[in-house]
């Protein structure tokens, strides 16, 4: 379970979250420049919030007040990013071995063959990046992140650079991590469409401010919610 | 005789000792100050962008009298290494070296950090989520991937200190055997009656280390960006 009550100050407005995801796969629905992908930054590590506290399954990543602030490197979080952002002077295989290589054997929950097996991409482990599609460097940064055995997933847009296409092959795999592997995840995107073939649990987010959280169908009705969808809702859809 | 003279070896192994030396010492330094000159933010970087560049700028003769002044028996640091430590900078081979990485050190600067910039900052930040501690991620992403810029660094630094002659001649003078390398020994064979045969061997040795260093880097920065 996350719980997150943050405070951040950004160029144009100000991060304003205090949610509590409890279920497999939390999504975080909004339009570009919501803040979204600021709220990913603030789990992982990679930014700091003003204030608040950020605490992941009982274990404080973050508390203003009482000074704690764990390193990225320190969180257990996986981070997918949009851009697949695989180091390009390691192989499929060095890549996704990269941050499993520094879990104690205890820890390590998952094997890096049975993850390339899963995900489809045993026949390509010794090509760099550069030589794969965008939809196999996507699948390989997802590897990459399962193997750190995290306690969480974070997602975000990990699907946007892909055509329709390949969406549509590459969501199976997610419904994989999320059902066979157990790992919750935050899934970030803009387009509804997508989070639905994956999760009813919504939070809908706007200039910084939490419009809605709960079950999509519940709160889709809602006045504040509505121009979401109908303008840039189903971007990309 | 084509294969060189005792004297001819005694300046060519000064040199290169001079130059390894020399980029051995300025990597650490280049590569730290590149990583913050490429990735940092702060008041007064523009002024110490500037204070590492000057020694490029500056001439050589004043470099090396600046060192002199610094590191000289009488000058502040010299004195104190001098009666702490035993330690004689000025005009010895360590004041060679010295002389060169401090001339050298803005081109090796300048190449580490447009190969720091050159990657992207994010790729660190992926690591660092990966579980890798900060020094780790810049070594193995960032650094890995700079590799081949810093290596033309190092060359550029090696280089410039095989050609180095203002603030070596200043700083150590012209001793043989102890300070005398490639440039200061041409320089007293040109001086010489009789002596402008053995500065020409010396000119064909200076452009095949320098050709040959040209080569190695070549290939190796290849090798590394396949």
């Amino acid at each position: 379970m996350l719980t997150l009550r943050v405070h951040k100050q950004l160029a144009e407005f100000t991060l304003e979250v205090d949610v509590t995801c409890a279920h497999p796969v939390t999504a975080i629905f909004g339009p570009s420049g919501a803040g979204k992908t600021t709220i990913l930054n603030l789990v992982s590590g990679l930014m700091r919030p003003d204030s608040g506290e950020i605490t992941l399954e009982d274990i404080p990543l973050f508390h203003a007040e009482k000074g704690i602030d764990l390193p990225p490197e320190q969180r257990r979080v996986g981070h997918v990013f949009q851009d697949d952002l695989l180091f390009p002077h390691l192989s499929a295989r060095q890549n996704l071995a990269y941050g499993y290589q520094f879990l104690a054997p205890s820890e390590r929950k998952f094997h890096p063959d049975a993850i390339a097996d899963l995900l489809e991409l045993t026949a390509l482990l010794d090509r760099r990046p550069a030589l794969l599609s965008a939809g196999e460097r996507q699948r390989v940064a997802l590897g990459r992140a399962i193997l750190t055995s995290p306690k969480l997933l974070l997602m975000d847009e990990p699907l946007a650079a892909l055509d329709r296409e390949l969406k549509d092959r590459i969501m199976p795999y997610l419904r994989h991590i999320r059902t066979d592997l157990g790992i919750p995840m935050l899934y970030v995107s803009h387009a509804v469409g997508e989070i639905l073939q994956l999760t009813e649990q919504v939070i809908a987010l706007n200039r910084g401010r939490v419009l809605a959280h709960g079950n999509f169908s519940s709160i889709a009705h809602q006045a504040q919610i509505l121009p979401l969808l109908k303008t840039r809702g189903f971007e990309g859809e | 005789m084509i294969l060189p003279t005792s004297e001819e070896y005694t300046v060519l192994a000064l040199s290169l000792k001079v130059g390894v030396l020399c980029v051995v010492i300025s990597l650490p330094f280049a590569v730290s100050l590149g990583w913050v000159l490429a990735r940092k933010n702060f008041r007064g970087k523009l002024l110490l962008d500037g204070l590492c560049h000057l020694p490029l700028v500056l001439p050589p003769v004043v470099v090396g009298y600046l060192l002199l002044l610094l590191l000289g028996r009488r000058g502040f640091l010299g004195h104190i290494l001098s009666e702490w430590f035993g330690l004689q900078i000025a005009f010895t081979w360590r004041g060679a070296v010295l002389s060169a990485a401090v001339v050298g050190f803005p081109l090796m600067l300048r190449a580490v950090r447009l190969a720091i910039e050159s990657v992207d900052p994010r790729l660190e930040r992926a690591a660092r989520t990966l579980g890798a501690h900060p020094l780790r991620a810049f070594v193995s992403i960032t650094l890995r991937l700079a590799a081949p810029g810093v290596l033309v660094g190092c060359l550029l630094a090696f280089a410039r200190s095989l050609g180095e002659f203002g603030a070596t001649i200043t700083f150590v003078s012209n001793i043989a055997g102890e300070t005398r390398t490639l440039p200061l020994a041409i320089f007293t064979y040109i001086n010489q009656p009789d002596g402008e045969a053995a500065a020409a061997r010396l000119v064909v040795l200076s452009i095949i280390l320098s050709l040959g260093a040209l080569i190695a880097s070549e290939a190796i920065a290849r090798k590394m960006k396949s």
